[in-house]
């Protein structure tokens, strides 16, 4: 089976862009699936189930999305191998920006919006700027100089990555974009002994074990404090 | 200069050559390295690492990436001269039988009902199909198959969309707003390219703006000028795809004069009878196929001159509005 991470901020158009590929997907003669990970709630698995497409939702709760979805991320490949499933697909929202979902030897794609501003890609972390694929969405509303400005800006924070532009209303680009998920020689067997792209975001802190108090005195463990006496 | 030159030699010098490199370390909320790219990596402590947010090697790697594909950004690339798009099977699986050559500074109109397939056209053109879309259309760019690379790479993106329901989102003034785009395409002498844009926006513009009004509070006409004067002059893709021009408040024959030009090709999405007659060509789309493609007889625009008479009195009568005036006698 082959397995594509797709991450990308709250609200980028993750769902609508995975829809529409797996629409063209299909037509390519490809059963694709999709393991969704979210916070706290979703309701984006009914949009997979209505258009036929197995779906399978994780819901971080309490825990740091980024972790909870490195725990489970292998059982959600074994679970689609059950399915049947040609192409996998994990959609992954980066809360904090600092998430790194992406595999080594894994398609990675990030998702991001036009409507974000243009500092956006700048302050994306490993999400972006170790992806292979970046897909920049709702493109149709902002003017051809913003859109020129907003790749160019990826492209400096990415320059390795192949960026595409997918309208997520009409799916113009997500045939292109489908081509690069059938094109990518990932099949692999298992996930187990695979390796991250880059490390989580770390902490192990009181508040991590729910320590609620504020103060120095509260705190151990992995803390970092600003300077706020220069600069 | 070599990858390894790229890292080896002293920051500063690499800037005198490519003063663009500061923009990278700038985009990953870096300071500018005093050393050698080389050396700077190798000092960063463990947090900086954890902080810059990618593993060392691929850094660097994508470090030379940027500085190559800036620096062959800033040479003039080989520009389109000549595009060719050979016709594939329309949505029932008929053959569209047809080759057009489209040659720069050429309009070309498309045109047919919402849903016949124009998006897709403009797709396969974009995308540079090479009989692996839906439609099975070939594109060839002066006569030869196009680098499949060239379709991820944004310096190589061959379409410039100016569509009918843009939005400014940066909260800039028109002059700012030229400028950071110019700043994107790493332009030489910026101040003259910004002032040039806003000149010829406002030759377009039926009403006149100053460059340091917000682009927020430009009319349509205006923003269209705008970005009409702003793909002419600062746009690299060589191909312009246009969504209808609205007859309001631009002057829409110099708009295509400016585009053609300046060597672009012009594809334009209309209905609009003067807008059709000063193409060259149209392409009438039917169940997702081109089914027909006109070249505008002289017979067709020796009807072009009375639509435009027609146009300027209807024009002039919006002014009339405008200004205040009754309409009784017209």
């Amino acid at each position: 089976m082959r397995f594509v991470t797709v991450s990308g901020p709250p609200s980028s158009g993750k769902t609508a862009v995975i829809l529409k590929t797996v629409e063209s997907l299909r037509q390519r003669g490809f059963k694709a699936g999709v393991v969704k990970f979210d916070c706290l709630y979703t309701d984006d698995d009914k949009l997979y189930e209505a258009k036929g497409i197995p779906v399978k939702k994780g819901l971080s709760g309490a825990l740091c999305p980024d972790h909870y979805f490195v725990s489970n991320v292998s059982e959600s490949f074994e679970w689609g191998k059950k399915q049947g499933i040609d192409i996998l697909i994990s959609e992954s929202a980066g809360l904090c920006n600092r998430c790194s979902p992406h595999i080594k030897e894994i398609l990675a794609v990030c998702v991001i919006d036009n409507l974000s501003g243009i500092n956006t890609p700048k302050k994306i972390g490993p999400m972006l700027k170790s992806a292979d694929v970046v897909v920049i969405t709702k493109g149709d509303i902002v003017s051809q100089a913003e859109r020129e400005v907003f790749a160019s800006r990826v492209a400096t924070v990415n320059p390795t990555a192949s960026i595409m532009h997918v309208n997520g209303i009409t799916g113009q680009g997500a045939f292109e974009l489908s081509t690069l998920f059938a094109d990518a020689n990932t099949e692999t067997d298992t996930l187990d002994g695979k390796s991250l792209r880059f490390s989580m975001p770390s902490a192990l802190c009181s508040y991590c074990l729910g320590e609620k108090r504020i103060g120095s005195q509260y705190q151990m463990g992995n803390v970092r404090k600003m300077d706020v006496d220069n600069g | 200069m070599d990858k390894q030159q790229i890292l080896n030699i002293d920051f500063s010098e690499l800037l005198a050559e490519f003063p663009f490199a500061a923009d990278f370390f700038e985009s990953q909320g870096m300071k500018i390295p005093q050393t050698s790219v080389k050396e700077f990596v190798k000092n960063l402590t463990d947090t900086e690492l954890e902080d810059m947010g990618i593993d060392p090697s691929e850094f660097i790697h994508n470090f030379v990436t940027f500085i190559e594909a800036v620096g062959s950004m800033t040479e003039k690339t080989a520009s389109i001269e000549k595009l060719t798009i050979t016709g594939g099977i329309n949505k029932k699986g008929e053959a569209e039988n047809f080759e057009l050559e489209i040659n720069s500074g050429e309009i070309i109109c498309i045109v047919g009902p919402t849903g016949s397939g124009k998006s897709r056209l403009l797709a396969d053109i974009e995308w540079m199909a090479m009989g692996d879309t839906p439609t099975k259309r070939y594109i060839k760019i002066n006569g030869k198959d196009p680098e499949k690379s060239w379709r991820f790479s944004p310096e190589h993106k061959p379409v410039a969309q100016l569509s009918q329901n843009m939005n400014f989102v940066m909260d800039l003034t028109a002059r700012e707003f030229v400028r950071i785009h110019a700043e994107s395409r790493f332009v030489q002498d910026i101040d003259n390219k910004v002032e040039l844009i806003i000149e010829k926006a406002n030759e377009l513009a039926g009403e006149k703006f100053d460059g340091d009004t917000p682009v927020t509070s430009l009319s349509g006409g205006q923003s269209r000028a705008l970005m009409i004067a702003d793909t002419a002059f600062l746009s690299k893709s060589p191909i312009v795809l246009i969504d209808e021009i609205e007859n309001a408040g631009i002057d829409r024959k110099k708009a295509l004069q400016l585009l053609v030009g300046e060597e672009k090709i012009v594809l334009m999405s209309t209905h609009d009878p003067i807008l059709a007659l000063m193409g060259d060509k149209r392409l009438v789309i039917k169940n997702g196929g081109v089914a027909k493609i006109i070249a505008t007889t002289d017979k067709e625009r020796e009807n072009l001159q009375e639509l435009q008479e027609l146009d300027k009195r209807l024009l002039d009568l919006r002014n009339r509005v405008r200004m205040g005036d009754m309409l009784e006698t017209i």
